[in-house]
């Protein structure tokens, strides 16, 4: 049977309406106690909601709310893939970072004209994310280190990193007191529609990037060789090696792409907001990437629903300083969610596990009538 | 053969006695009117393939689950057990098959764990503890050191330590699941020992089994179970097991014969010189011959195997487990690595091959546990086909998997081997231990293997599905397969087997004509008493 950690990152799948029915739940019950506090705190929880609904629904924030989760969910596919074969990939946080930086280094240094140095950027983005991730991939299979370990440890060095290459003597230009990397030219900045009436705030494309990584995502995994072996190792490593599936090629393969994934979360800050890597770059996208595969179940329609949540949270969240009330609760709110979608998830796969053992039982037990069952 | 039920006098007064026991679950009856009468001081076993309803009824009466109907009496009194608690206070313990003891501390800790005595209160009184262990240790010759640490304790011990666990307990009657599953033969009579002690001290014992040889010999009383239901209790002195396995099927029993030989002089596979150091031993040098290797003083799990294995033939690996049955096929199976020797299928050297590209060159393997090897038990079955087969028609065309191939083909396996399951879109883990095993078997028929590595084919399925796979074993081989078969089941493996080889401590010693042999001269050479013999 399946351990609670192979269930806690969704390897075991929970089909039809349990699929739905936990997380919807969860999200409920999340309410409820968001609504308690903002209770003994003495405000009013309807107030609350409506204030983040309304805020939530004004083009401005929609847009805002479009272009985070972009990033969110590139975050949370690069987790996944780790999830799907027992690999856990805390390292995104790491690899986003310093791909973003290496990235926008070489886009400032403007060595391709126009797009093409746009997906130069990005194709840096990948690689650097791919080779920092493959780091601890090659130290688990060769010297056995716990990829948790040592994606903690590479996230922290990443850090130092950044922190060493962007001086001014490096990759890094002063602009009075701030310092970042030089600015990507214009024209290889990543286009944006205005597709919320309303508001002059563009869309922008790496929600399409976004939306293709996501549908590649699902059928890499579910279609395909690679993802048939991918998801093996992550169910049962024993059986996957008694296959024929190279579980060592495939812990350094998996480690890599979730890698290339994780590079391009900074993308759409770097190619559509910021256009330099600055101390004021975002971090810990890869962490908010854990939750919401968690909560999606590393499902690709799943992630992206928890990626919207998690940005509208975020989005509108500001809005709740007008009651008073600190913007934090959003943080309360988004820690209960991660918690009771775990124990709903974790009540939902007990009850499928029995419901299905009594089903196949009852079904086989009816022609030959009260035929005996184990227990 | 009937219902009906041989039933002996019992003289003595009933220690335990369940009557109408009926428990059901959501649209299945695990258990229907069971009458049971354990005598006292008897050892009474209870006997029944998997899935009959053995493991339920024992839950019940360890207050593990509540019985719908029925009564429960011990030493004569109705009791009504609602936790194990209630039952461990009416002095029943339960010995399970799987151990439950931490490695990390010692037997002593291990005993009191959950009802350690107290001092002044707080602390534990660990000398009255150490002390009524070795009382309890030496009244009935368990021979258990409280000091020693669980995790450097074998098998066998660390039963002993299981049933001084429930002794100190209080228990007077003891339930045994299963005990001699994990256990070599000398540990059985070890074993069996220690339990005719108990009983000779007053104690009574429940043993649950399906291992028929064993039940016979250490019984004082037999109840069969069959479907959920008690069918008849017989006396070990008058029943054979043969009999007492028919009772257990209700239907005449097959057997695993295959007399005329289907044996040709084609080569499918040649082992030579295989062998493997063990790992624990460090580093050795590469490419060093078992010679070296012996000389050095490296332990060897594989020493110097060599053999063949034709087109249409069984060969037989026999041997007490553990003297590298499971290495040899993870080494054939390119598993693990080896140090020196060659392996060769149908003319070609695969020795350094890929397990992939082995499967692919026309091996199947039956792999010896099928949960962990041979099985993604949380995928659903049609999945299930496409493991180790996932580079190869139908269930995959290029670099995409062809899920209406793939689950075309489950749907063959389902019907041809008879796989009893609602659907191929269940997951593994719902179906009974003989169905996943039919299904491994099909699948590893498929794509027409030259060579057929069979690890305990039959191990834990119920006689229904034993025979299928016997019959799927003779017909392949009747077609021109090669069985590398490995077992516990000496039967089976005399049976099967066109040719027989003994192997001890990682080598082999005889090679024993199956036509001729008994089981019993294989098992004594098995464990190395017979090596001349053979």
């Amino acid at each position: 049977m399946s351990g609670f950690m192979e269930r806690l990152t969704g390897r075991v799948k929970l089909d039809g309406v349990f699929a739905v029915v936990a997380p919807v739940l969860a999200v409920v019950f999340a309410g409820l106690v968001t609504s308690v506090v903002l209770l003994i705190a003495g405000n009013s929880p309807v107030d609350a909601f409506t204030t983040l609904i309304d805020q939530g629904s004004t083009p401005r924030i929609i847009v805002l709310i479009l272009n985070t989760a972009a990033a969110y969910f590139l975050s949370a596919v690069a987790v996944a893939i780790g999830f799907r074969m027992n690999l856990f990939n805390i390292g995104v946080d790491g690899q986003y970072r310093l791909a973003a930086l290496l990235a926008a280094a070489v886009g400032g240094a403007g060595l391709l004209p126009g797009v093409l140095n746009s997906l130069l950027v990005v194709l840096v983005a990948v690689l650097v994310g791919a080779l920092w991730a493959s780091i601890a991939g090659l130290l688990k299979v060769t010297r056995g280190v716990s990829e948790v370990i040592s994606t903690i440890m590479l996230n922290a060095i990443a850090t130092g990193l950044t922190g060493w290459l962007l001086t001014a003597d490096r990759l890094g230009v002063l602009n009075g007191n701030a310092i970042g990397t030089k600015p990507i030219p214009e024209d290889a900045h990543a286009p944006g529609w205005a597709l919320i009436p309303g508001t002059p705030m563009e869309v922008n494309s790496f929600l399409v990037v976004a939306i293709v990584v996501g549908i590649g995502y699902a059928v890499l995994l579910n279609r395909t060789r690679f993802g048939f072996g991918l998801r093996a190792t992550g169910r049962s490593e024993p059986a996957a090696v008694a296959s024929g599936v190279n579980v060592k090629r495939m812990v350094i393969s998996a480690m890599a792409v979730s890698g290339a994934v994780a590079g391009l979360v900074g993308m759409p800050e770097l190619l559509g907001g910021s256009y330099q890597y600055s101390l004021n770059f975002p971090a810990g996208l890869g962490f908010t990437g854990i939750a919401i595969a968690l909560l999606g179940r590393n499902n690709a329609v799943g992630m992206a629903i928890g990626a919207l949540l998690w940005a509208f949270l975020d989005s509108s969240s500001n809005a709740l300083q007008i009651l008073h009330i600190s913007k934090e609760l959003v943080d309360i709110m988004k820690g209960v969610i991660v918690l009771s979608v775990i124990i709903a998830y974790e009540l939902v796969h007990r009850y499928r596990i029995v419901a299905a053992q009594h089903r196949v039982s009852r079904e086989l037990a009816a022609p030959a009538g009260t035929e005996g069952a184990a227990a | 053969m009937g219902e009906a039920a041989i039933t002996t006098a019992i003289a003595t007064e009933p220690a335990v006695e369940l009557k109408g026991i009926t428990k059901r679950f959501p649209g299945v009856v695990a258990n229907r009117d069971i009458c049971l009468s354990v005598a006292k001081g008897h050892i009474h076993a209870v006997v029944g393939e998997n899935g009959a309803g053995k493991s339920t009824l024992m839950k019940i009466l360890y207050g593990m689950q509540r019985p719908d109907e029925g009564e429960i009496r011990i030493d004569g009194s109705a009791v009504s057990f609602h936790t194990p608690a209630d039952a461990i206070a009416a002095g029943i313990g339960m010995v399970h098959q799987h151990f439950m003891l931490a490695d990390n501390l010692t037997v002593l800790e291990n005993v009191i764990l959950g009802s350690e005595p107290r001092k002044g209160g707080l602390a534990i009184d660990f000398g009255s503890a150490r002390k009524k262990i070795r009382e309890i240790s030496d009244a009935y010759g368990l021979g258990v050191d409280p000091d020693a640490l669980v995790e450097d304790l074998g098998v066998g011990d660390r039963q002993r330590v299981e049933i001084l666990k429930v002794l100190y307990r209080g228990a007077r009657i003891l339930i045994l699941d299963e005990p001699t599953a994990v256990l070599v033969p000398h540990e059985v009579d070890e074993l069996f020992d220690n339990l005719r002690v108990l009983v000779r001290e007053g104690l009574t014992i429940l043993f649950i089994s399906h291992k028929l040889d064993e039940v016979l010999k250490v019984a004082d009383a037999i109840t069969v179970i069959r479907r959920g239901t008690t069918v008849a209790s017989v006396d070990p002195r008058e029943v054979t097991a043969r009999k007492l396995a028919e009772l257990m099927v209700g239907s005449e029993l097959p057997s695993p014969e295959t007399r005329e030989s289907t044996v040709t002089d084609v080569v499918t596979l040649e082992v030579s010189g295989l062998t493997m150091a063990d790992p624990g031993a460090g580093p050795v040098a590469k490419g060093a011959s078992a010679e070296e290797l012996r000389a050095a003083g490296v332990r060897l799990l594989l020493d110097d195997i060599s053999f063949t294995i034709h087109k249409g033939e069984v060969l037989g690996i026999a041997g007490v487990e553990g003297n590298g049955q499971a290495e040899l096929v993870e080494a054939i199976m390119g598993m693990r690595p080896i140090n020196a020797g060659t392996v060769s299928l149908a003319g070609a050297d695969i020795t350094g091959w890929s397990t992939l590209k082995r499967r692919e060159g026309g091996i199947g393997f039956i792999p010896e546990d099928r949960h962990r090897h041979g099985l993604l038990l949380e995928a659903p079955l049609w999945e299930n086909r496409i493991l180790g087969h996932q580079t190869r028609e139908p269930n995959v065309k290029g670099i995409w998997i062809d899920r209406a191939g793939a689950r075309k083909d489950t749907q063959r396996i389902v019907e041809e081997y008879d796989v009893r399951t609602p659907g191929i879109d269940v997951d593994a883990a719902a179906l009974s231990g003989g169905n996943q095993q039919k299904l491994i078997v099909g699948r590893e028929m498929s794509g027409e293997p030259a060579l057929l590595i069979a690890s305990h084919p039959t191990r834990g399925v119920d006689v229904g599905a034993q025979a299928a796979i016997w019959d799927h074993l003779r017909n392949a081989r009747a077609a021109g397969l090669a069985v590398l078969l490995i077992s516990a089941d000496l039967d089976e493996l005399i049976g099967l087997s066109d040719s027989l080889k003994v192997i001890l401590r990682g080598r082999i010693v005889a090679d024993v004509d199956p036509a001729s042999v008994t089981p019993e001269q294989l098992g004594s050479a098995m464990t190395g008493a017979g090596e001349e013999t053979a």
